[in-house]
């Protein structure tokens, strides 16, 4: 149980301009789920990605139970014994569920691929993580928490030491969380290592054995979940002290809405997307939608939004019926929209951090005018200010950013634009606490000191509770409840999503 | 060292190199190769003029194809927007032997250029509109185009004697330097001043790194898309009045021929990437002079017009590499390698690229 598997001592990782890493050490050991926290950029991934052999480390050694090894690639990394799943699967969804995980290894048979045996091999494989599914058929045909255990499969299969697994949890349920962590406590069973990397402090407390905190660059330390309350573990990621932690988390008053109504849509639908929803949105609002994956919650602030048209039903902004057939038509009524896909719908990852903010304005300003640059930087330092953007300098690509970073340039592009209607689309996904309370309390602040409606879209229950002052909960694609005020309560919520009553 | 830094930073730091090696080469082993002179009716004339002259129709192309690409799509028709553009100002003049012109020549230009911008503007529409994949909506052209020009020479070879338009591939009397080389000088000022002045620059940009952001930002990507395929069809006019000019006539067979492979490859050597995404004009003028004056050099060393795609094929080869982010790992590694070897501690020369 007590022997050491990896070893990384003094490590050290410089980008242009920035210290990513000064001096950290690591040590897992076999068989214990270890996790590895800090706030956005405090250097969690560039540790994992030294190890995973993705960037040169610039100092410092790394030692896989005793013996120095160097990875220079993944598939370097990988042949050692280090897999790594990700956050966003990459797998191929037009593949089989067996292809994709012996993709690139195939057994062989007379050197022709023997797919009898694979087939048979991956079975047995996913079955040993109890999940039971035709392998034949292509991966698209299974749900975002069967490819993460599939992406594990793969990764287990290929080596058995070390076994990281980067925010494997944040697309998936409650329910299938649990059945993920069956699975790695499985893993564990068998003395494997393995990085457990979450926002989510609960599942920290739930399955890990000990917690390495890293902030800015730096080792904080590494401690016993069990000895570690939960605060405190806070504190130490971002670096206050336990009196100031104690209204960590608490929020300041809920902004009260006025009486004037923003926006109503009326009985919207689209094909395939959303049944049916009637809501009321009104200045100085912040309104929820709650609601598991696909329950209609992002179908409903696309449509808002013009991303997608509405079929059927009518939209009224101001009291005057309006059509959104784009997002610029949106966009010309001060409607704002932060999309739930950060990477592939938010940022524009080579460009600099100045044009991802001024984007939205010169696109409603139009292609054929132009901000002067000027401008355009005065724009850009002022959101990288107020919403303490970190930045080595607005030049800087949004793609080196870390995520809590991309989604505040994210928002500020929104409001440079003035927008009397934001919506954000999970604004906190895959982002750390502190960020989170600030994204959260920036919300409420928009509806109550300017007025702004905001339509504010989570999973994290606590979250939704905290910042709104009307919830609606979505279910198969239609609204079910709406709560308000003092009914605003998780069991009432949970009810709802659940259909309890309704 | 910090300004060196910056100069060897810049995105038109290779490209320049290139085209300077290229230059050096010819400076010490083409006799002449500095020299200008003035001929007896007041034009100058030598090899650099010479190159200027002969690249310009391909910068316009190059331009034109840079925002294409950008937009991560490719535009492998502008060979026969060439022959349609020479076509088109050919017919209107006519190739009446006693050079008279059927139409005012400026009108039949302005004919040219519209049927240029049309042709582009179906290519944006099959691309932008109908969601086609760039390749196969522009190969349509590619091939039909050149039957297109064919039907309206109705398959002859339209030789032009009506002596001003020679001028626009050749020299306005009384001018020193070759038209060509004004109207070229034209088109990068009219690009450079869109770039200034509008948005265009960056939303293709950014529609070429992330569309479906781009969208979602509020730019409209299909107008985008429609209208850098519509912009390239002009240019690809442009060089199609250049291109027939110079002969004279509209040859609708070898009009423009292979040229869209050029431009690609002028935009390539220019450091824009052809995945799409951040794309550098400059670069594709520098590119497209690079060619040029490869294809001059090897005229100018003897080597025989039947070996000359060898010769460029290597040069071009090397050009890459040398502008392969991975290669320029590689040999620094290996110079850091080296040097750990001689002085023994590990310190090479950082390469980071995130």
């Amino acid at each position: 149980m007590e022997t050491v598997l990896l070893e990384m001592r003094q490590i050290d990782k410089r980008f242009p301009g920035v210290k990513a890493l000064s001096k950290v050490d690591f040590t897992l050991k076999a068989g214990e789920i270890h996790s590895l926290m800090g706030e956005n950029g405090a250097g969690k991934s560039t540790l994992i990605k030294v190890l995973t052999g993705v960037y040169p480390k610039n100092g410092g050694s790394i030692k896989l139970e005793g013996k120095e090894i160097n990875p220079g690639t993944p598939r370097e990394a990988q042949e050692c014994g280090i897999s790594t799943v990700y956050q966003e699967v990459n797998l191929c969804s037009n593949l089989t569920v067996a292809e994709n995980i012996f993709i690139g290894r195939e057994p062989r048979k007379h050197g022709f691929i023997a797919w009898k045996e694979i087939n048979s091999r991956a079975k047995k494989l996913l079955q040993e993580l109890n999940v039971d599914i035709d392998v034949t058929k292509t991966l698209d045909h299974y749900s975002v928490a069967i490819q993460q255990m599939i992406a594990i499969a793969r990764a287990v299969d290929v080596s058995a030491k070390i076994l990281i697994l980067d925010e494997p949890t944040s697309s998936l349920d409650e329910q299938e969380t649990q059945r993920l962590f069956t699975i790695i406590r499985k893993l564990q069973k068998q003395g494997m290592g393995i990085i457990f990397i979450s926002h989510f402090l609960e599942q920290i407390y739930d399955l890990c054995d000990r917690v390495t905190i890293l902030r800015n660059g730096e080792l904080i330390g590494t401690y016993d979940v069990e000895k570690l309350p939960k605060v405190e573990l806070v504190a130490k990621m971002i670096g206050k002290d336990l009196s100031a932690m104690q209204d960590f988390g608490k929020m300041d008053d809920k902004s009260v809405p006025s009486d004037e109504v923003f926006m109503a849509a009326k009985n919207i639908a689209c094909v395939g997307r959303l049944a049916s929803m009637d809501v009321e949105i009104h200045k100085g609002e912040v309104l929820g939608f709650a609601g598991l994956l696909g329950s209609g919650r992002t179908e409903t602030a696309e449509l808002l939004f013009g991303v997608h048209e509405i079929t059927k039903g009518e939209l009224q902004v101001s009291g005057k019926k309006l059509h959104v057939a784009d997002p610029m038509a949106a966009m010309q009524k001060k409607i704002a929209f932060c999309p739930e896909d950060r990477k592939q719908q938010g940022i524009i990852g080579d460009l600099s951090v100045r044009e991802n903010i001024i984007l939205a304005m010169q696109a409603k300003e139009g292609m054929f005018s132009h901000i002067p640059y000027k401008e355009q930087v005065k724009i850009a330092d002022e959101s990288i200010k107020l919403l303490q953007i970190k930045v080595s300098d607005r030049e800087q690509l949004i793609k080196n950013l870390s995520g809590g970073n991309q989604q505040k340039a994210i928002i500020a592009r929104w409001l440079a634009t003035n927008p009397e209607l934001l919506i954000l689309d999970e604004p906190t996904r895959g982002i750390d606490v502190g960020t989170k309370n600030e994204i959260q309390k920036m919300a409420v602040k928009l509806a109550k000191e300017k007025g702004m409606s905001v339509i504010f879209i989570s999973s994290e229950m606590d979250e939704m509770i905290r910042t709104c002052s009307k919830l609606v909960v979505l279910r198969d694609r239609k609204k079910v409840a709406e709560l308000e005020g003092s009914d605003i309560d998780s069991e009432r919520v949970m009810q709802a999503i659940a259909g309890g009553d309704a | 060292m910090d300004q060196i830094k910056k100069l060897t930073s810049s995105s038109l730091f290779l490209p320049l190199v290139a085209l300077a090696a290229l230059l050096l080469f010819n400076i010490i082993f083409v006799d002449g190769f500095l020299s200008i002179q003035m001929t007896e009716d007041g034009r100058l004339y030598g090899r650099l003029i010479d190159i200027l002259n002969r690249s310009s129709s391909l910068i316009i192309l190059s331009l034109g194809m840079t925002f294409v690409i950008a937009t991560s799509g490719i535009d492998i028709s502008v060979g026969a927007i060439v022959a349609i553009s020479s076509a088109v100002v050919c017919t209107l003049i006519g190739g009446a032997g006693d050079g008279v012109a059927k139409q005012p020549m400026v009108l039949a230009m302005l004919a040219s250029i519209g049927a240029g911008l049309l042709c582009g503007a179906w290519n944006g529409l099959l691309v932008a509109k109908f969601k086609i994949q760039a390749v196969v909506a522009t190969l349509i052209l590619m091939t039909a185009g050149r039957g297109v020009a064919q039907l309206l020479t109705e398959g002859q070879i339209i030789t032009v004697y009506y002596k001003p338009f020679s001028y626009i591939g050749g020299t306005i009397p009384g001018n020193i330097l070759p038209t060509t080389i004004f109207i070229a000088l034209a088109m990068v000022l009219l690009v450079l001043f869109l770039m200034k002045k509008t948005s265009i620059g960056l939303f293709v940009q950014s529609v070429g790194i992330n569309p479906v952001a781009s969208r979602f930002s509020g730019i409209n990507v299909t107008k985008v898309i429609f209208l850098v395929y519509a912009f390239s069809g002009f240019c690809a006019a442009v060089s199609g009045l250049i291109e027939s000019s110079l002969i004279r006539a509209a040859d609708a067979n070898n009009a423009g021929l292979n040229m869209e492979m050029d431009a690609i490859l002028a935009v390539a050597l220019g450091g824009t990437l052809l995945s799409g995404g951040k794309f550098y004009i400059g670069g594709s003028v520098i590119g497209a002079i690079t060619i040029q004056t490869l294809t001059t050099t090897m005229y100018a060393v003897g080597v025989a017009s039947d070996q000359l795609p060898v010769i460029k094929a290597i040069a071009v080869i090397l050009i890459c590499l040398i502008q392969s982010k991975r290669f320029q790992r590689v040999f620094s590694e290996w110079k850091s390698r080296r040097q750990d070897r001689r002085q023994d501690f590990p310190q090479g020369k950082a390469v980071n690229k995130a």
